[in-house]
């Protein structure tokens, strides 16, 4: 039988506000256990929330990002359960009426057409802290630095087909969420976390099959793994004449495999109802617009503008567009040089391979944009060629000075010098007869490759600095005169 | 010195004739001989309070004293004071000691009050005698083998008994009012929202609202300016100036249009007597002037019933904090999480706290929601559009605060639904938000008796009034119970 698998994914990103959603304290990641926690974070006795503003402008850009339906009344609801780590016995979410409502995103699909994947919802709610099992013989640790850091949890439909699928529109999230500034999206630091909600049905059934839930997958390595461990593990389950069971697994990387974490009859009744410490988030007009006033071009919008009007490939674009900081990059190269495509093929080549060989993100680019863009400038005055660019970047790259400074520094100024340029292609014709003669006799077609050979002398002999169609000009006439 | 109102005190410390140490220490020397028998201090904070006693005094030597610098007080336990323990009359906070305080504590304690102590109460403010206090009963100064009401009992005996000028209490569903009722006392609770939360230990935090209780409305005025007041550290507290509630309180009141809630005179089981206190109150009313009808609350009925789902709710869920965790009761060598969480509730609580649990529990469970809590805050809606109604109508609502006078201890103490009817009057004021004040009426067979008026949002200027017209020409309020 042919499989199909449904995927659909909640994503838990945490916002990038400087304090907690319902208290003032600091959310910066790494603290001392412990000291990043207010009474509020205590769950103290008498201690009321108090909701970030921050949190909601972030929600409503997230909104106006992915064009989905913005609640204009949500409201907090609580969540109750007993857990260590959740210090109230209660989770501040939203529940039945989050801040986001429907909206959608495309990904790129590898044949390259393009998939619109549903988003059913995004609410905010506060993050738990942590349980510290390790450190402590026959104990668990509190960690309540976490507690109450503000998360915005996006739940798309269960629109995706494949593992791929998945990752491609968790990835397009990713890019989203960090191109906005609302998440800093360091997955090693829990700023972005998946859930996957995974069930497999004969392809062209209507009915969906059960599903499992497989929870807080930190890397686009291991959901694709996890996916696709779980797709097999349900095929095959349902081909040996078992059933699914609904229940929530968890992924062990070492090992690649999904394992039962609970099952539906575990599960908790969570009792939510609103909490009536917090009134309904009312927005209005104003705050919509104060919220998304600085809203930058976003990813969709400014690839097809790489494509319509710098006449870059759609996969040019979509490289280029990869993050907020490559497209800034990318467009201050263009600003300082005039030549998109150019632009793009150093961003996307020489540039690209130095910062992955130093392992380094291009925010932390030791050469500017507009250093770059000075360089290809160099280029297309003629002032040096491209193969010595590549040299006068890596001393860049270095360190030592601009491109000009580099140029000047190292003699690197194209000779375009036709008295000098003579000199060195007589030299090269008078030492090498036989090649000459070989050229001349040669039929016209075949002189155009042979004369590559006379121009790599010449280079050579100018140490790269000859201008080459200077050069091929002057052979050209003295090969044939 | 103690049978001087809170105003009057004011006066006595701002002329001199004594001062604020004198005062504390005499107050402080009532309750350690007259204490022991209402038990309605759970703690004495002796060395604080003539500390703050003294600083008051340097302050009213400095000019720099205002209408409360230097008056004595007692809070509930419920509210959170740094460094004294926090005990909310139960045995899960018996060992808890608060970081902080109360912003309704820390405001007094600025204003000069000076704190005597913590006044027991109903646990978690569970109760309508001071019956479930793990502290024990609080007796009533008027004959002490009765209860003082609850579950601000604590306070209301320690003022009644004048151990105390003024003190704080709260109010989810009558809780201040029918102590001050049973006491003899003036209470008043005011809109929801008026007094900040912060600091105060929820109950059901939609309905919780901190109130002064006091001998003489016009005390309740002077301590509720020094209550009130927006709180940016809760969400819910109202962002609205303070009116001067001292100012307004000898205005006429020819002309108010006072209503009498039919449906609550007409209640099975108002005590004759009672009902006879009414009468007397209206009857001062119409003298002065002011014209009284009846007026209907349709839905009033429903009020205890959807009370005792939303109350459990809420309830249910802000009591989940007391884990064993990170503060309070824990119990002896756990052996697992669910050990530890199960015994230390099950020790922690007292037997009215988890039946409220329980049912608040039950009432959110999922597939009972509908049924319940959301048709409670239908309820909730219903009652407070006959409100809405009514004050179309007339300027004031008025009924008995409680359908009876104090009961012996121990006579409802078994039968939860007899006790739950005890806030029969008041809990549909709280379901609204609107503000009420109990305020003494004549005595039913040697027992006190209160007359509650309730107004419209933010009318507490006008309870005031009203009521302290009253009191200027009754001495209802000023009875004391013997040998206090």
């Amino acid at each position: 039988m042919q499989w199909e698998a449904v995927i659909g994914l909640e994503i838990h990103t945490q916002l990038a506000t400087k304090s907690k959603i319902f208290s003032g304290s600091s959310t910066a990641f790494g603290a001392e256990p412990n000291t990043q926690a207010s009474l509020l974070d205590l769950g103290m006795p008498g201690t009321l929330p108090v909701l970030n503003r921050r949190a909601v402008e972030f929600a409503v850009r997230f909104a106006k990002a992915i064009d989905a339906e913005l609640a204009r009344r949500s409201v907090f609801a609580r969540k109750n359960y007993f857990y260590p780590d959740l210090p109230k016995g209660y989770q501040i979410s939203q529940f039945e009426l989050p801040i986001v409502g429907r909206g959608h995103v495309e990904i790129l699909l590898e044949d390259g057409s393009l998939k619109t994947i549903g988003v059913t919802r995004a609410h905010l709610e506060e993050d738990a802290g942590k349980s510290l099992h390790e450190d402590f013989h026959g104990m668990t640790g509190i960690d309540l630095n976490r507690a109450g850091t503000p998360l915005l949890e996006i739940v798309s439909e269960p629109d995706m087909r494949s593992a791929r699928e998945a990752v491609a529109y968790a990835r397009k999230i990713y890019q989203i969420v960090t191109w906005l500034g609302i998440c800093d999206g360091n997955m090693q630091e829990g700023s972005f976390r998946c859930d996957a909600n995974v069930s497999v049905r004969p392809r062209g059934d209507e009915e969906l099959g059960t599903r499992t839930e497989l929870k807080n997958i930190n890397s686009f390595r291991f959901l694709e793994r996890a996916i696709n461990y779980e797709i097999e593990r349900q095929i095959e389950v349902i081909e040996d004449g078992g059933s699914i069971v609904q229940e929530t697994r968890l992924y062990d990387a070492e090992r690649d495999e999904t394992r039962s974490m609970r099952s539906k009859e575990e599960a908790n009744d969570y009792r939510y109802f609103p909490d009536p410490d917090l009134l309904p988030v009312v927005l209005d007009d104003d705050f919509i617009a104060e919220a998304t006033r600085d809203m930058p071009e976003l990813p969709d919008q400014r690839r097809a503008r790489f494509e319509s009007e710098h006449g870059l490939s759609a996969y040019d674009a979509s490289m280029l567009t990869a993050s907020r900081a490559h497209a800034d990059y990318y467009e201050a190269v263009v600003a300082a040089c005039g030549d998109a495509k150019l632009a793009a093929n150093w961003v996307m080549g020489e540039l690209a391979a130095a910062l992955n060989k130093a392992s380094l993100e291009i925010e932390q680019c030791p050469v500017s944009a507009t250093g770059l863009g000075e360089l290809l400038g160099r280029i297309l005055d003629s002032t040096i060629s491209g193969k010595i660019a590549k040299q006068v970047f890596e001393a860049m790259w270095a360190g030592e000075g601009s491109a000009d400074e580099v140029i000047e520094a190292k003699g690197l100024k194209q000779v375009t010098d036709t008295g000098a340029l003579a000199g060195w292609v007589d030299e090269v014709i008078a030492a090498n007869p036989e090649q000459v003669a070989n050229y001349r006799a040669a039929e016209a077609d075949k002189r155009k490759k042979m004369i590559g050979f006379f121009v790599g002398q010449v280079m050579k002999k100018s140490q790269g600095k000859a201008n080459p169609q200077q050069v091929n000009e002057l052979l050209r006439q003295r090969l044939e005169e | 010195m103690h049978d001087k109102t809170l105003a009057q005190l004011s006066a006595g410390l701002a002329a001199g004739e004594f001062s604020s140490v004198e005062l504390t220490r005499h107050f402080l020397d009532r309750i350690a001989s007259l204490d022991g028998k209402l038990n309605s201090f759970i703690t004495v904070t002796e060395a604080q309070a003539l500390a703050q006693a003294e600083a008051a005094d340097a302050r009213i030597a400095a000019g720099e004293a205002g209408p409360l610098t230097g008056i004595p007080l007692a809070h509930k336990d419920i509210f959170c004071t740094r460094d004294v323990r926090t005990s909310c009359g139960s045995f899960m906070l018996d060992n808890f000691v608060s970081p902080y305080d109360a912003t309704v504590v820390s405001r007094l304690a600025q204003a000069g009050m000076v704190m005597l102590g913590k006044t027991n109460m109903d646990e978690f403010a569970m109760g309508s005698s001071n019956e479930t206090s793990y502290y024990g009963p609080v007796r009533n100064p008027w004959d002490t083998e009765r209860v003082p009401g609850g579950s601000s009992g604590g306070s209301a005996t320690a003022v009644a008994a004048r151990l105390v000028p003024a003190a704080t209490g709260t109010d989810t569903g009558g809780s201040i009012r029918q102590p001050a009722a049973l006491s003899g006392i003036t209470g008043l609770k005011p809109t929801y929202g008026r007094c900040s939360r912060w600091g105060m230990i929820a109950f059901a935090s939609s309905l919780d609202q901190a109130g002064p209780m006091t001998r003489t409305a016009e005390d309740a005025a002077l301590l509720l300016a020094g209550m009130a007041g927006f709180d940016e550290r809760d969400s819910t507290s109202a962002e609205r100036p303070v009116d001067d509630y001292r100012a307004g309180l000898d205005r006429p009141i020819d002309g108010l249009k006072v209503g009498l809630v039919r449906e609550f005179m007409q209640q099975e089981g108002l005590d004759a007597g009672v009902a006879k206190a009414t009468e007397a109150v209206l009857e001062e009313l119409k003298r002065q002037g002011a014209e009284v009808v009846e007026i209907s609350l349709p839905n009033a009925h429903l009020s205890v019933p959807a009370y005792y789902v939303v109350a459990p709710a809420e309830c249910s869920s802000n009591l989940s904090r007391f884990d064993g965790v990170r503060f309070g009761h824990r119990c002896e060598d756990p052996k697992d999480l669910q050990d530890l969480y199960e015994r230390s509730r099950s020790e922690g609580f007292g037997a009215e706290v988890k039946r409220r649990i329980l049912i608040g529990t039950y009432a959110l469970s999922a597939g009972y929601y509908d049924a319940y809590y959301l048709k409670a805050q239908q309820v909730r809606q219903l009652i407070a559009e006959d409100f809405r109604r009514a004050f179309e109508q007339v300027d004031l609502v008025v009924s008995p605060t409680a359908p009876d006078v104090a009961f012996p201890l121990g006579a409802k103490a078994d039968d939860p639904v007899a006790m739950y009817l005890q806030d029969i009057y008041t809990i549909a004021v709280n379901l609204a938000g609107l503000p009420a004040i109990s305020i003494p009426a004549p005595l039913a067979d040697g027992l006190p008796t209160g007359f509650q008026m309730i107004g419209n949002h933010f009318e507490e200027a006008r309870l005031l009034n009203v009521a302290h017209r009253i009191q200027r020409e009754t001495d209802w309020h000023q009875q004391a119970p013997e040998g206090f």
